[in-house]
């Protein structure tokens, strides 16, 4: 392996260990943010892609990716924001999921090729939540019903279970 | 106090401008909300919906700011807080006051219902940043027009008071329906140069999404009024200025300070 290489793939394994700031339970990886790594003359560059349009978090997961990755003294980086593609919430890797799965967050189901392709859409009103099958992270049952439709985050929404009673979050497909 | 900046007015500017700036005012206008919606969700559905547009405003005003051009260019400060009256160029209807929550969401409903047509076509802008834009706002513009929809559909379809006050937020609101599809040399120019449709083409999918909520409501869709607004000309109702003094003043007051 060659010594480019190795200093791309050394900041990955830092990246890796970078927390959302808004879910610590995953990596700003985990959730597919990091988009690229590349090496240049002067440093590195993060290629960063953010979640939601507001999220008041971009600022915030670009200073903690810089800052991980000059501490571990990986030289001069920064940090680029890529806007297309949009994020999806299908780049949330499996590991992501298992681990949002395991703080309490339903995952996001994978995106049908219809909502994939993103284009017109019949707007659906209500019923449509009656075919949703968001399974309780806690007890697994799917006999949940959303709360509200907007959570403590952009890309979270409130549910309960109606087996075990707990409330939780759902992350939002998108 | 900080002076105004003079903006460049290119069509292309305007264009931009008219969806960035309805954006940001109706994200001021839903922030009104925060702590005052009927129930906690919607409290946090208002703020969450606003923040959205507020997001999606930063990134069409840093835009926008690009194309003045020719050592004109100004950043999406500049252009939120530096701007007087006559150079912001939103929908009138996104400045009207609060309201009712009845209000609201019919408002949301109407305004996220073109934003998400627009952002549909504006995807195949033939500028890639505005594209690119397009593409991550219409995902959001797309939530946010099913929950407002959700609501004018519980509201006309709920209680006697519900139905009496969307009916009456319908009525005020659909004045200011023209103004969203008259096209003028603005829309010419974006349509022509392949930066975005004129809005005039999509008045009637828009007029059948709204249809389609309005039946499942049980509400009839108002007959068309005379009466054109012009806030996307920069021409605003009494109501802008209010808006901007409380936007600005900070700004104004304590140039370049921040949190």
């Amino acid at each position: 392996m060659n010594a480019l290489a190795s200093r791309v793939d050394a900041a990955w394994a830092v990246l890796h260990t970078v927390p959302d700031p808004e879910v610590p339970a995953v990596s700003v990886c985990d959730l597919g943010i990091v988009r690229e790594v590349i090496e240049h003359d002067d440093g590195l560059e993060i290629v960063l892609t953010p979640t939601y349009s507001g999220c008041p978090a971009t600022e915030a997961i670009e200073h903690d990716v810089l800052a991980a990755v000059e501490q571990a003294g990986l030289g001069r980086a920064r940090a680029t924001l890529r806007r297309a593609p949009a994020w999806t919430s299908d780049w949330i890797s499996d590991e992501g999921r298992a681990k949002l799965r395991a703080y309490g967050i339903a995952p996001p189901a994978h995106l049908n090729a219809e909502q994939a392709a993103n284009t017109a859409m019949p707007i659906r009103l209500f019923g449509r939540i009656a075919g949703e099958r968001i399974a309780c992270p806690r007890c697994a049952s799917e006999r949940t019903e959303r709360l509200s439709a907007f959570g403590s985050t952009a890309c979270k929404a409130l549910y309960r279970c109606m087996a075990c009673k707990e409330p939780f979050e759902h992350f939002k497909p998108i | 106090m900080q002076a105004s900046i003079e903006l460049n007015r290119t069509p292309a500017v305007q264009y931009l401008l008219r969806i960035g700036d309805t954006c940001l005012v109706l994200a001021q206008r839903l922030g009104e909300w925060c702590g005052h919606a009927p129930v906690l969700e919607e409290d946090i559905a208002m703020a969450n919906i606003a923040l959205d547009l507020v997001g999606q405003a930063r990134a069409l005003l840093t835009h926008a700011g690009k194309l003045e051009g020719a050592g004109r260019e100004h950043d999406e400060d500049q252009l939120a807080y530096l701007r007087d009256e006559r150079d912001y160029f939103n929908l009138t209807i996104a400045e009207l006051p609060r309201g009712d929550f009845a209000f609201a969401v019919v408002r949301n409903t109407m305004v996220s219902t073109l934003l998400k047509l627009l952002w549909q076509r504006l995807a195949a802008s033939n500028d890639p940043e505005v594209a690119a834009i397009a593409g991550k706002a219409l995902k959001e513009a797309r939530y946010h027009q099913q929950h407002s929809g959700d609501w004018v559909v519980r509201l006309g379809d709920g209680t006697e008071e519900s139905r009496r006050r969307t009916e009456k937020a319908l009525k005020q609101l659909w004045l200011y329906m023209p103004e969203l599809f008259f096209s003028d040399d603005v829309d010419a120019a974006a349509s022509a140069s392949g930066l975005g449709p004129a809005w005039s083409e999509l008045r009637e999918p828009w007029l059948a999404e709204m249809q389609q909520v309005l039946d499942a409501a049980g509400l009839a869709m108002p007959k068309e009024a005379a009466f054109r607004s012009t806030g996307k000309h920069g021409v605003h109702s009494e109501h802008m200025g209010y808006i901007l003094a409380e936007m600005q003043h900070l700004q104004r007051t304590f140039p370049g300070g921040v949190w």
